[in-house]
């Protein structure tokens, strides 16, 4: 006699709903069969079976919910017993990740990344099989190599058919990747940025010109403050698990003139005020415009930000750049009735999002993450 | 010093007529390279000019003349001999594997084996499976004897008087397609180093290594490769045993691709030598897989279309090197 016991179907499940039994008492089962449908946080599962069988009883009724773990239905088996009933193994159904393929890079290629400290993963690759080449490498990770060479193709070598030079390639291949990997999911909230805008006013009419800030480090400086307190949003899917970031270096999304974007990171946003970060910020727009980025910033972030800034829309549903883990997206803030302690008000307000990797985080630790991001931009005075 | 009009045939009989003139130890010896002038019209005049003492016709024995020609070398003359395709000369390997490339080491060095083979070898002129294969693999695989395919008129002048003054065995292999290749040689021409592969066209892209009859080839290919942009190397390996690791690896370290072309078969072949080295010796170095164009593994047919279809081409030597290159 053995117990089938509720599994357990995804890491943070403890205890499910039957929903339905797909066999009744005397029937015959065979290992993988469907014998149940139980409800979880994720929707009804099909349950199969581990062992073969003969069902002797049914010990839950349909619509009881159950801890995982808690036997569901006694078996009785074919020819001799076992003599102890092992626990149900989870299903593998709901749980297994695809494995993950090592990237394609040639010899060469990974000789210079691991020489230059660059990471193959975050790289889209030009040679056979799409292979990253030793050229892809040196075209974004070399300080000594400019963006802009990436964006123009070099003139000193004539580039062989079918070899993808421009950033655009570059980006096709990173967002494909994200797209076809990464299972992104979204998170959406209004944020109030009156207290933020007259944070703003105070400093920038009591500060020279120079040392003024730009709503867009509030909003970074907020997002870095978040990602060191939750830090399962700050780092790398790699090799089938997550990997921490070792600081919180915040990307930022930046289009270029001649089209394109970059995202080079703000090292150890979380560490530098607002001040520091505003001049870096400037810094690095000026350098990104011109071409003059480095390996490291362009391939350091451990979690980004898209700002829309003022073109217009409301709302940014961002895609997680590789080997990512999180993304924030902010919109162009808008003013808008808004119910402020019972009266309509007048108000900017801007739609954050967040676009994270399910395998790493769920909804609520997002929805915590992004609260976080928004009540940080509440007290600015605390940034 | 000038130069004249010449063939690949007439440079090779100048070599041997050169040798004989200069060395009365030199005879040359073979199936029909007397009254017949060789099968491949390489020895014409020869036994008018020398005699039968010098120009000799054998049986039709390969093992048989053979031995006599390692006894010769080993009795102080410096025989020539010719063996008309390397598919026959299997007939004679007992002869070249077991005694000439073994006695200087089973004799800890008291005797040496001064004999030049040279034979035919490769396919492209409709003369079916036993008379066209590329067997240069074979002997290059053996220590003891070294291994020489003169691709262009200046190597095959110069490497026969190399390999005559070379006091070990050699074999030199002339592909049948080149006797005709004509070109300019110059009248002093003379002999040639032995050890060093040859850089016939310099590239950045990517290296194709390749050999005696599919150097032409390979050379179309790198023109056709040049006006699509890709600029490839092309390297005449000259030698098959020794190899010359030292220009194949500088080369594959510069272009970072390698695709070797072998009239053989890809199996256990020349080709498969080259891409252990490579892979041996420069691993890090390299951008792309390498590859390999070799001859389909069927005997050699004899219908034109399928010869053709059958042995590497320019085009698909284009193919292979565009592949590596991203294209």
């Amino acid at each position: 006699m053995a117990d089938f016991l509720m599994p357990s179907l995804g890491a943070d499940m403890d205890e499910g709903t039957l929903v339905q039994w797909e066999v009744a008492p005397g029937d015959t089962v065979r290992r993988g069969q469907v014998v149940a449908v139980v409800e979880t946080a994720k929707g009804a599962i099909d349950v199969e079976i581990f062992r073969d069988g003969v069902v002797e009883e049914l010990l839950v009724e349909p619509g009881t919910t159950v801890p995982v773990g808690q036997p569901i239905a006694r078996l009785r088996e074919c020819g001799e017993a076992e003599p102890t009933p092992g626990p149900a193994p989870a299903p593998a159904t709901a749980t297994a990740e695809p494995d993950t393929a090592r990237v394609r890079a040639s010899p060469a290629a990974r000789r210079q990344a691991e020489a230059l400290g660059i990471d193959l993963e975050a790289l889209a690759g030009s040679g056979p099989d799409g292979a990253i080449t030793l050229e892809d490498v040196g075209r974004a990770g070399s300080a000594r190599e400019s963006m802009a060479e990436a964006v123009a193709p070099a003139p000193a070598k004539p580039a062989a058919p079918g070899r993808p030079v421009d950033i655009r390639g570059a980006i096709a291949a990173a967002m494909s990747r994200a797209k076809r990997e990464i299972p992104h999911y979204y998170l959406g909230h209004w944020v109030d940025l009156s207290p933020a805008n007259e944070w703003l006013a105070d400093w920038n009419a009591s500060h020279p010109v120079a040392e003024r800030l730009l709503p867009a480090v509030l909003m970074l400086r907020a997002v870095a403050l978040a990602a060191a307190r939750f830090p399962d949003f700050n780092g790398f899917w790699r090799d089938g698990k997550f990997v921490a970031g070792d600081g919180v270096h915040v990307g930022t999304a930046i289009s270029l003139r001649r089209g394109g974007l970059v995202a080079p990171a703000l090292k150890n946003a979380d560490r530098h005020s607002l001040p520091e970060l505003m001049d870096a910020f400037r810094d690095l727009v000026g350098r990104a415009r011109a071409g003059r980025l480095t390996g490291s910033e362009l391939l350091g972030g451990t979690i980004t930000v898209s700002s829309l800034g003022e073109q217009g829309v409301e709302e940014v549903y961002p895609v997680i750049y590789p080997p990512q883990v999180a993304i924030v997206g902010f919109g162009t803030p808008v003013e808008r009735p808004w119910v402020v302690g019972g009266r309509i008000e007048p108000r900017w307000l801007v739609r954050a999002t967040l676009a994270a990797d399910h395998r790493v985080s769920d909804g609520r630790r997002g929805a915590l993450f992004l609260e976080a991001v928004t009540g940080l931009l509440q007290e600015p005075e605390t940034l | 010093m000038s130069a004249a009009r010449t063939t690949y045939r007439e440079a090779v009989r100048a070599a041997i007529r050169a040798a004989l003139l200069d060395d009365e130890r030199v005879f040359l010896m073979g199936e029909d390279v007397g009254s017949y002038g060789g099968c491949f019209g390489v020895s014409k005049g020869l036994l008018e000019e020398f005699g039968p003492e010098r120009i000799r016709d054998t049986p039709l024995s390969e093992s048989g003349f053979t031995g006599a020609g390692i006894g010769a070398a080993l009795g102080g003359m410096r025989p020539i001999v010719e063996i008309m395709t390397v598919n026959f000369s299997l007939l004679a390997l007992d002869q070249i594997v077991n005694s000439a490339a073994t006695i200087r080491h089973m004799s800890d060095g008291q005797f040496s084996v001064p004999l030049v083979i040279r034979m035919a070898t490769g396919a492209g002129r409709q003369l079916a499976a036993q008379h066209s294969h590329s067997l240069e693999s074979f002997y290059a695989h053996v220590p003891g004897i070294r291994v020489v395919a003169p691709a262009t008129l200046e190597d095959a002048r110069g490497m026969l008087p190399a390999a005559l003054a070379d006091p070990d065995p050699v074999v030199i292999f002339e592909h049948t397609s080149l006797y005709n290749l004509e070109g300019e040689l110059a009248e002093d021409a003379g002999a040639v180093d032995l050890d060093r592969a040859a850089i016939r066209r310099p590239g950045r892209d990517v290296t194709l290594v390749t050999h005696g009859g599919s150097l032409a080839k390979t050379l179309a290919a790198a023109a056709t490769l040049a006006e699509e942009g890709i600029e490839a190397e092309v390297i005449d390996l000259r030698s098959l045993r020794p190899l010359d690791d030292a220009t194949i690896i500088a080369s594959v370290s510069r272009t970072r691709r390698a695709v070797m072309v072998d009239e053989g078969w890809r199996t256990m072949s020349l080709a498969a030598e080259l891409v252990t080295r490579i892979v041996e010796q420069a691993f890090y170095e390299l951008d792309a897989p390498l590859a390999r164009v070799c001859t389909a593994e069927v005997p050699i047919p004899y219908p034109a279309h399928l010869e053709q279809a059958a042995l590497p081409s320019a085009d698909k030597i284009v193919a292979a090197a565009r592949r590596l290159t991203g294209g």
